[in-house]
């Protein structure tokens, strides 16, 4: 229970801190300074989100584990963030749209999670939650901004949205942990978050003059990150983030 | 043994990093000193403001320096995160300080929602009503940015959480 336990957070910290991550690439190349201002807080939220979920692995793990143990000295296949995390920033409009799409469901996720039947991921879901609402007010205005802004940038973000909504659906799928989760009450029904999400994702786009991506009727989506089997740019993302800790193992500032 | 009320008034001291003119006592953030007589040990839990930030620890190293000076050596700073903090245990001091050091306090209690559109916030240079929002996000994870319409200073905002 306990093991299975330790994996669940883990998937939750790896999506939090993947996110984080990707974000604070912007920091010093944001199209304006509040952006850059704006894209680095959120960042700053993420990476702390998963600092508390992995602490709390830790302790559970004991052994002399610490926070630090598992983002800085796992291998990609042991990651079990969503593929749509660890995709490249793009263009300002791609990353937009990777916020509108995980923020959202963070918010209907996080609101779940605090009815968690374990305390400590009801506390981190608390916490997060008053975050995660600034973190959607932020993408949704944007996807409205750019969607209905210029020719161009109405061009950018309907791109952005089609090509990251594939990357979507996997954050519903339940993976045989998560399943787990849901039957002790520790994790809320993902599957059952869909709907809400999809709806409040529609009347962004709706209000932003776009229009609904066509590879949602087909209802397919790209898959593995739950189950460790990523895209090739996590490695990169790793190589970047463990470079110092795997040099000079257990350095210290 | 040390007193409870002792090692509030000790806490005074601490001062926010990043807001230097605020005591951790002002900011809400210390929850509760639990004194156990038997190992004579302190025991201060504190609760971070947002998530990731990057003060907490400095905020815990400097709570155990000040008892170090006060003499309480054996002392344990637990970080909590339920009850989420919100802006609404700041004191009333607090927020009176925060605006003369010229960071416009949280204007509004966190439960009730206000449109960032719709709210009022006065500068902290002139008092004048008559500013906008630059940026909800500012120079720290806790603040947003103002601008002032009237005597035209940017400012910063410590937002309601």
């Amino acid at each position: 229970m306990n093991n299975s336990l330790v994996e669940y957070i883990m998937h939750l910290a790896d999506n939090s801190l993947i996110h984080g991550h990707r974000l604070s690439e912007w920091c010093g190349h944001g199209p304006i300074l509040e952006v850059d201002i704006a894209l680095s807080n959120i960042a700053l939220d993420n990476i702390g989100a998963a600092r508390s979920l992995y602490e709390y692995a830790a302790e559970i793990e004991g052994n002399g584990k610490t926070e630090d143990t598992y983002p800085y000295f796992r291998d990609v296949r042991q990651f079990k963030n969503s593929l749509l995390l660890e995709l490249p920033n793009g263009n300002f409009a791609d990353t937009i749209a990777k916020c509108l799409l995980f923020d959202t469901y963070q918010f209907y996720f996080y609101t779940a999670l605090k009815n968690s039947s374990d305390n400590r991921l009801a506390a981190i879901a608390e916490k997060s939650l008053k975050e995660v609402t600034y973190h959607l007010r932020f993408s949704s205005e944007w996807v409205v901004r750019l969607g209905d802004g210029t020719d161009e940038s109405k061009q950018k973000m309907q791109n952005a949205i089609a090509e990251h909504w594939e990357y979507a659906g996997e954050l519903f799928a339940p993976s045989n942990i998560e399943l787990e989760m849901i039957e002790q009450g520790i994790a809320p029904n993902i599957d059952a978050l869909k709907d809400v999400w999809q709806q409040k994702i529609a009347e962004t786009i709706e209000e932003a003059t776009l229009s609904f991506p066509l590879s949602n009727e087909k209802g397919w989506f790209q898959s593995g990150g739950k189950k460790g089997i990523h895209t090739e740019y996590l490695g990169f993302i790793l190589a970047d983030l463990q470079y110092m800790q795997k040099t000079y193992p257990n350095s210290e500032w | 043994m040390v007193s409870k009320e002792k090692i509030y008034s000790y806490l005074e001291n601490v001062s926010d990093p990043e807001v230097p003119v605020l005591s951790i006592l002002d900011l809400g953030i210390v929850r509760d000193v639990n004194i156990n007589e038997e190992n004579e040990t302190v025991e201060i839990l504190i609760t971070p403001t947002y998530s990731g930030c990057p003060a907490m620890q400095m905020i815990a190293m400097n709570v155990k320096m000040e008892m170090l000076t006060q003499g309480v050596k054996n002392v344990i700073v637990t970080e909590i995160l339920s009850p989420a903090w919100t802006t609404d245990w700041m004191t009333e001091s607090g927020k009176r300080k925060l605006n003369e050091y010229g960071i416009a306090p949280p204007q509004n209690k966190s439960n009730e929602y206000i449109p960032i559109e719709d709210l009022i916030v006065p500068c902290p240079i002139c008092q004048s009503k008559n500013t906008s929002v630059i940026s909800e996000f500012g120079s720290t994870a806790c603040k947003s940015l103002y601008r002032c319409n009237d005597c035209l200073e940017p400012f910063d905002y410590f937002k309601c959480h």
